[in-house]
Parts: C-alpha cells; sequence; structure tokens
C-alpha cells in the first residue's frame, strides 16, 4: 500500500556495518555477519505514542512502525498479546517476591512464542512477490509457517529433522504443507535449507533469506512485557535459547523502547537457559569462550536441541550488554519445573518453558537474581505439543466402576495416602 | 583428484558464478588455499582478519561439520563433498 508510511530505512551488518537496501539477504554478503534492519528512531519517536498503541488491536502489529514491513499487515491479526501472568503462587513456593511467566504457550494460531516471528516473514514475503513459504524447524516454527501460509494461500514446504514429537508433526500436517522430514538433527536441517536458498530464489525461506525480516518480530515480546506492566520493565527477564533469535531481539525491543521515548529507565538483566544436553552458548558463557563449539543436543528439549546456534554470539552480546547470566539445567528439572508451573499456576508450558523455569529457579537459589527484585519468565511453547516428554512423571488416573460405593472406597484410600505422605 | 565444493550465495561472485565448483587438497586448509588460487580473492572473503575462518561461516565434509572433525586439517580425499555455508537464524 503506497500510502503507508514505513520507518524502516535498510538492512545494516551488524559485524562489519556494511549497509544494504530491504533485500531478502541471510546473511552480510561481504562478512557472512549478521543483518539487522535499520529505522529512522527519531520519526517514530515523534509519531508513535502509547495512546496510539492503545488504540490500535492487541495483536503484534499494534507495534508495527518498529517492524520491518513496507506497507500495511496481510496476515497475523490473532498473533501476539499473550498474558503476562501475576505468578503468585509460584512465586510463594520460589521465595520471591514479584514474578510473572509470559505466556506464549497460548499464542495464536499455534500455540507458541512463533506466532510472532512468522507474520513478519510471510508479510516480506508477500510484499516481495516470493512464491513460496518454507522454514528449517524443531517443530514450533513448522506449525506457524504452514498456518501462515494456509492464511495467505502461499504454497508452503517444511523441513523437519527426522525425530520430532508426533503432536509437532500433525501441527504441520493439518495445513497442507509438504513435510519434508531430514534424516540427522536440526543442524542438518537447516544446512540443507541454506543450500536450498541459493537454488531457488522465489522461495521465502523464513529463517534463512527472511531471517533479518523474521527475527524483528520477537521483539514484540519485549514490547509487550513493557506495555503490560504498565510501561515500566522488570529487573530480571529469563528466557530460553535454541538458534538464538529471541532473546536479543527481546533486549532490542527494550532498548527501542527507550529510543523512541515509551519507557524510560535501565534495561533488565537478561539470562539465557538451555538444557544440559545442549547448551553451546550457555557453555561460551561461563567459560568465556570468544568461540562458541557447537554440540550434538541430547535432550528431551527438543525445540532447544540446536547445536550450532547461528545467532549464539548475538545472545553472548545481550547477556553482557545487560549484567545477565546464562545457565543450564538438567532434562529432570525440566520436568519438575513444568509440573510445578501446572500445579501452581494453571500453565502447561512446553519443555522450552520448563527449561527457562528450571533455569530461573536455579538463578535464583544461587542469589544471581536476588529474590526482592521482579522477574520475567517466558513460555515459549504448550505442552500439549510436548505430551511424550511426560511418560511416567505424572499420576494415573483412578479407575473405578460407575458406582458410588466403590468411588468412595477408592477416594477414601486416596485421603489415607495423601496423609501418609 | 578432485573434490566438489558448494559455494552459498554471497560467494558464488567471487567463485565465477557457480553453485559448485572442483578443487584439490589433502585437507581442508590445502582445499581453501587452491580454491583462492582459482578464484583470487577466495582467501579475504573465508578468513577473518585474525587469519580464523570466519564464524559466520561453516564447512561441512560429507555433511559433518569439520568442527567436529579436526577443523582445517581434517584430511579429503577424491570423490569427497565439501559444503560452505553461512550460519542460519533457526527454530
Amino acid at each position: 500500500m503506497s500510502s503507508y508510511i514505513h520507518h524502516v530505512q535498510g538492512l545494516a551488518c551488524r559485524d562489519c556495518g556494511r549497509n544494504y537496501p530491504l533485500e531478502n539477504l541471510t546473511v552480510c554478503e561481504h562478512c557472512f555477519g549478521r543483518l539487522e534492519p535499520r529505522y529512522n528512531y527519531g520519526a517514530i519517536r515523534r509519531y508513535l505514542s502509547r495512546g496510539l498503541i492503545y488504540s490500535r488491536p492487541q495483536n503484534i502489529w499494534r507495534y508495527r512502525e518498529l517492524l520491518p514491513l513496507t506497507g500495511l499487515p496481510q496476515v497475523g491479526q490473532s498473533n501476539g498479546f499473550t498474558p503476562l501472568v501475576r505468578a503468585r503462587r509460584l512465586a510463594e513456593r520460589l521465595g520471591v517476591s514479584e514474578l510473572y511467566i509470559k505466556n506464549d504457550a497460548v499464542n495464536a494460531p499455534t500455540l507458541s512464542y512463533k506466532d510472532r516471528v512468522v507474520p513478519v516473514a510471510i508479510s516480506r514475503a508477500l510484499e516481495t512477490g516470493l512464491e513460496l513459504f518454507a522454514c528449517a524447524s524443531t517443530g514450533n516454527l513448522a506449525n506457524s509457517v504452514a498456518a501462515h501460509a494456509a492464511q495467505a494461500g502461499l504454497p508452503c514446504i517444511v523441513f523437519i529433522p527426522d525425530n520430532l514429537e508426533a503432536a509437532k508433526i500433525v501441527n504441520s500436517l493439518v495445513y497442507g504443507p509438504t513435510v519434508v522430514a531430514v534424516k540427522g538433527n536440526y543442524d542438518a536441517v537447516n544446512r540443507l535449507c541454506a543450500e536450498l536458498t541459493a537454488r531457488h530464489p522465489s522461495w521465502g525461506i523464513a529463517n534463512v533469506n527472511l531471517r533479518p525480516y523474521y527475527a524483528e518480530g520477537a521483539k514484540t515480546m519485549a514490547f509487550e512485557i513493557a506495555e503490560q506492566l504498565g510501561w515500566r520493565f522488570p529487573r530480571h527477564v529469563v528466557l530460553p535459547v535454541a538458534g538464538g533469535t529471541l532473546l536479543p531481539r527481546v533486549h532490542r525491543g527494550f532498548d527501542e523502547f527507550v529510543k523512541v521515548g515509551l519507557v524510560e529507565g535501565e534495561l533488565p538483566r537478561i539470562h539465557a537457559a538451555q538444557p544440559e544436553g545442549c547448551c553451546p552458548v550457555v557453555d561460551a558463557f561461563l567459560h568465556r569462550r570468544d568461540r562458541i563449539v557447537p554440540q550434538k543436543p541430547n535432550t528431551i528439549a527438543k525445540s532447544l536441541a540446536i547445536g550450532d546456534p547461528a545467532d549464539g554470539y548475538t545472545v553472548l552480546e545481550s547477556l553482557k550488554a545487560t549484567g545477565g547470566s546464562a545457565v543450564a539445567v538438567p532434562d529432570e528439572e525440566i520436568i519438575g519445573a513444568i509440573k510445578l508451573l501446572a500445579e501452581t499456576e494453571g500453565i502447561f508450558a512446553e519443555t522450552a518453558g520448563g527449561a527457562t523455569l528450571a533455569g530461573a529457579v536455579r538463578l535464583s537459589e544461587s542469589g544471581v537474581i536476588p529474590r526482592h527484585e521482579s522477574i520475567v519468565v517466558a513460555v515459549t511453547g504448550n505442552g500439549l505439543k510436548t505430551q511424550a516428554a511426560l511418560d511416567g512423571a505424572l499420576a494415573q488416573p483412578v479407575r473405578v466402576e460407575a458406582r458410588v460405593e466403590h468411588f468412595e472406597a477408592a477416594w477414601q484410600e486416596l485421603q489415607k495416602e495423601a496423609i501418609a505422605a | 583428484m578432485s573434490i566438489t565444493v558448494r559455494i552459498p550465495a554471497p560467494l558464488q561472485a567471487v567463485a565465477g558464478n557457480r553453485l559448485e565448483v572442483e578443487a584439490d587438497g589433502g585437507t581442508i586448509a590445502e582445499l581453501l588455499a587452491d580454491l583462492d588460487n582459482r578464484f583470487p580473492g577466495f582467501r579475504q572473503r573465508v578468513y577473518d582478519e585474525t587469519g580464523r575462518l570466519r564464524r559466520f561461516l561453516n564447512v561441512y565434509v560429507n555433511q559433518e561439520d569439520i568442527r567436529f572433525l579436526s577443523g582445517e586439517t581434517t584430511p579429503i580425499k577424491d570423490g569427497d563433498e565439501v559444503s560452505i555455508v553461512p550460519a542460519v537464524a533457526g527454530g
């Protein structure tokens, strides 16, 4: 739409500083560094106000001046503005005073944080006339890409590792894309897609040649947290790290809200959580390595099983810049945290959410996060998609015949067991 | 002796605008040196100022990342497939 005034001006390489026009590029053509959109923050500061944001629908596009579209969005009207839950019962259990869950388990339409990034990527694909929408995915991204391709009427291919949870496969297949299960882990899938981009320039692969646009959508999590807290920042944010897209963009989002004058104050300290079975970023942070050493993932948190995170360095930069930290957690603690969150707050997180909460618990117990300071823990996906991780970890249903005395006898037995425990 | 090397889009201009090229060498380091002979300027695109492979560029031998093998001293032989691939984001 030619009448739409946009504020994104081009792409810039975060590593060598080269500028590019708004093109569909994966990385800097010179140094392979990370490309980020540039905005005219001065113009946004003059135009965008809290009042204007309030006046708009509660979805990711209420912050559209800070997203890299050149026209009005065509898809994604139900996405984002997920609940920021004040977790009082969980806070009491953990002995902390102010705790919130940013609940992207109920993000729409596909129940994960990916519903923030995909609408930006597909909008870019539509604006630039790409003919097919695709991605390499550990599952959640595939679900979101398939759903949005259906919404936009674009043909779609999703590439996934061949060991994914059944629910994540069904939640892609139902939208009618071509699902390609690649032998090997996510890093193999990603390499294949990177090679395919060179052969199929008319395809938009969300996390490859649309990456600079895709990643920007993750900033909306930061925008929402600040707005939902009444235009202020929490003191701490704990986020999961897989490929490293989310955490640095949450940092960037907070930073941009200061730049355009919507929030004042110190940025939150941002902390990273990974499973012990795949923690290359935590490992580099704790050992102060200047290179991230890739790993072969082995964890129940499959959505975090990325052994060679492309944005790992960006994560490390954000941790350092905000005074954050990094923590790895074992699979048993992931399961424990999933149950704890469900039992105290009624929120069923996927394994990545369990890892994040388990990480927050460790950071709190070790004093890295002081107990009286405000904490936001991000739950980025829904437990219904990773149910197999809980096999053997939950109580079994009590089986009775449909007769009152049978139930009463079973109930009495349960009461006795509860007292004994 | 000849090894097939897959070239990523940002490097194709310096490699004669081709998706795949042939090169020789007993190790990855030798192969990259040979590519620089064939395509002057190739070396400075794949190595950084400190002489290390650029950190956002990954090299694979028969689909295995050389960082899981022996890095630049990873041996290669006739018929092997080498891919040079920029690191890409994920989810």
